[in-house]
């Protein structure tokens, strides 16, 4: 049943060029990085004499490629969730999904699915993408591996917060923007307290825990936070929904 | 006992401290098609939000088919097909994807749906429709569209809000057809205020005014009520109301705002023949006679009046 609403909600990205057209520019821009990642190694490399200077060419390039990654997630999340139920909302279908056999905790977590499963589509391509550079040479497959498993946790977390900024209103772009906001204070909270290290504010923020996935380090801790992060905005989403049915 | 589809106990809703449906009690049987009638903001259309389970009652229980809607919501809610007054229509997809999305989320099993995609379409007149895109169809093949999703899994029960909004009277009468053959299976309910169509189309009538049901019968009932034993005669030279009280059956005779004559006779008595004898005899020039019916309004007016005084009695 979750797996019908993930489907129904893929199929209305894809009903339209919209779903189409993102995917192509992301991938353009992904693209391009990645060209221009290749193209600056060479040229730094040449320049790094000593062993101590050089790096792996798939942490190099990986690391431009994944750094804009995270950073265009979190512009196309918002675009991507706003309407996943306010226009739901907006065109009063909310009442086709209410009363067919579903429960509320089937909607949200089929919403997100297909929210998720659209964005990993990014993100096995960026990972495939890197992987061509094994035809050249000796890559690091378990850079990418932690990269793409941050990424998609932090793709999880942006959605569900943007799932549930969603489910407040009725005006998608106001959900749009209000989850941008969110999400970007978010990101830079990290910024703010970085002169703290002990500060339990700079923990909160998504980027601090993005950083060890970033460096090829799989840490229980941060998937720990990614997953309760998640698990929290959906749970609030199922409440919010919830308080609809109560109160009208 | 057992083929009561729809039961609904007691259905109160608060909406801010103020009741919009207060002891609202009332059930279905298999095979029976309910009108609901009321003015606007009567609590219709709360009622119907409250039986699908898209509105947690305030006090009471719904049961679908024995079914608990607040203990057992899915199992419930398969049950039902449920049109809401605004159209749940995804306008992004054809009629085809939509209906097949539709029967995929009311749990029609895998090899089923096409047959289901396609007999709905069939009764609801959607055959030629199949391909195109929802938002390019007109208001009432849209409202086709709908009453297709809410039929699509042959529910025991459908509830239907307003159905015939917006549409042709030949889709119209489809329409009620395409109700009628529902109902002879299954159960439906239907709210409208349109009353012909209740005529047509119901079993049993409920009519609902702020908040409060104050008519639960049969349409038989209704019809009486708005029928009436009474007629109303055009004369070109009408005669005095006494002359037309002498005629044998005729209890009562008042001059309406536009010269014609309305006659109220006792029940059991035919007194037409007798009106149009007389008016030949003593030249009345009698050139219509008709029997007078009541409005919606009239009806729903004295039906809330009787109401009222059998309270006070």
């Amino acid at each position: 049943m979750i797996l019908n609403i993930a489907r129904k909600e893929l199929k209305s990205v894809f009903a339209s060029p919209m779903g189409w057209i993102i995917l192509a520019l992301l991938m353009f821009a992904f693209g391009t990085y990645y060209l221009n990642g290749v193209n600056d190694y060479f040229e730094v490399m040449s320049g790094a004499i000593r062993p101590a200077e050089r790096s792996g060419v798939t942490q190099f390039v990986g690391q431009v490629v994944y750094g804009l990654a995270s950073f265009i997630m979190l512009f196309a999340v918002p675009l991507l969730s706003m309407r996943l139920i306010s226009e739901e909302r907006r065109n009063q279908t909310l009442p086709f999904l209410f009363s067919a056999p579903l429960s509320l905790t089937e909607i949200v977590l089929g919403k997100f699915i297909g929210l998720v499963a659209f964005l990993s589509i990014l993100i096995v391509y960026i990972a495939l993408m890197l992987s061509t550079l094994n035809i050249w040479s000796d890559i690091d497959f378990g850079y990418i591996l932690a990269n793409s498993l941050g990424l998609f946790l932090l793709v999880a977390s942006f959605s569900s917060l943007g799932l549930y900024f969603s489910s407040l209103t009725s005006q998608p772009v106001v959900a749009a923007i209000l989850s941008f906001i969110a999400l970007f204070a978010l990101m830079i909270l990290d910024r703010f307290f970085s002169g703290d290290p002990s500060s339990t504010m700079a923990k909160l923020s998504l980027m601090n825990h993005f950083q060890s996935f970033a460096g090829g380090l799989i840490d229980t801790a941060d998937i720990a936070y990614f997953v309760l992060f998640t698990a929290t905005f959906l749970i609030l989403t199922i409440r919010r929904l919830d308080a609809d049915r109560l109160r009208g | 006992m057992n083929n009561l589809t729809v039961e609904a106990i007691e259905l109160t809703r608060l909406y801010g401290g103020r009741e919009a449906v207060s002891n609202v009690s009332f059930s279905v049987k298999q095979g029976e098609v309910l009108g609901f009638l009321g003015p606007n903001g009567a609590g219709k259309s709360t009622t119907m939000k409250m039986l699908t389970g898209n509105l947690a009652p305030s006090a009471g229980s719904v049961k679908i088919c024995g079914i608990d809607m607040i203990e057992n919501p899915k199992e419930a809610k398969a049950l039902i097909g449920y049109l809401p007054e605004m159209r749940p229509l995804y306008k992004e997809l054809t009629v085809d994807e939509y209906l097949t999305i539709a029967a995929r989320l009311h749990r029609v099993s895998g090899k089923h749906i096409k047959k289901a995609v396609e007999n709905a379409k069939e009764r609801c007149g959607l055959m030629h429709m199949s391909k195109r895109l929802i938002e390019n169809l007109s208001n009432g093949y849209q409202q086709r569209v709908g009453i297709a999703q809410a039929i699509i899994h042959s529910p025991m029960v459908v509830i239907l809000d307003e159905p015939t909004v917006g549409l042709d009277p030949i889709q119209i009468r489809d329409i009620r057809a395409l109700i009628r053959e529902i109902g002879g299976a299954h159960s439906v309910i239907l709210s409208t205020h349109i009353l012909p169509e209740v005529e047509m189309v119901c079993d049993h009538v409920q009519i609902i005014d702020k908040g409060k049901l104050v008519f639960n019968g049969g349409i038989d009932v209704l019809k009486r009520q708005r029928v009436g034993n009474k007629l109303l005669i055009g004369f070109s030279k009408a005669p005095a109301v006494e002359e037309l009280l002498k005629i044998n059956g005729v209890t009562e005779a008042e001059v309406t705002d536009n010269n014609m004559m309305r006659v109220r006779f006792a029940e059991a008595e035919a007194p037409h023949e007798a009106i149009v004898q007389a008016s030949v005899k003593n030249g009345w020039g009698l050139y219509q006679i008709a029997p007078d019916q009541t409005s919606l309004e009239d009806v729903f007016v004295q039906l809330t009046y009787q109401d009222a005084a059998a309270e006070a009695a």
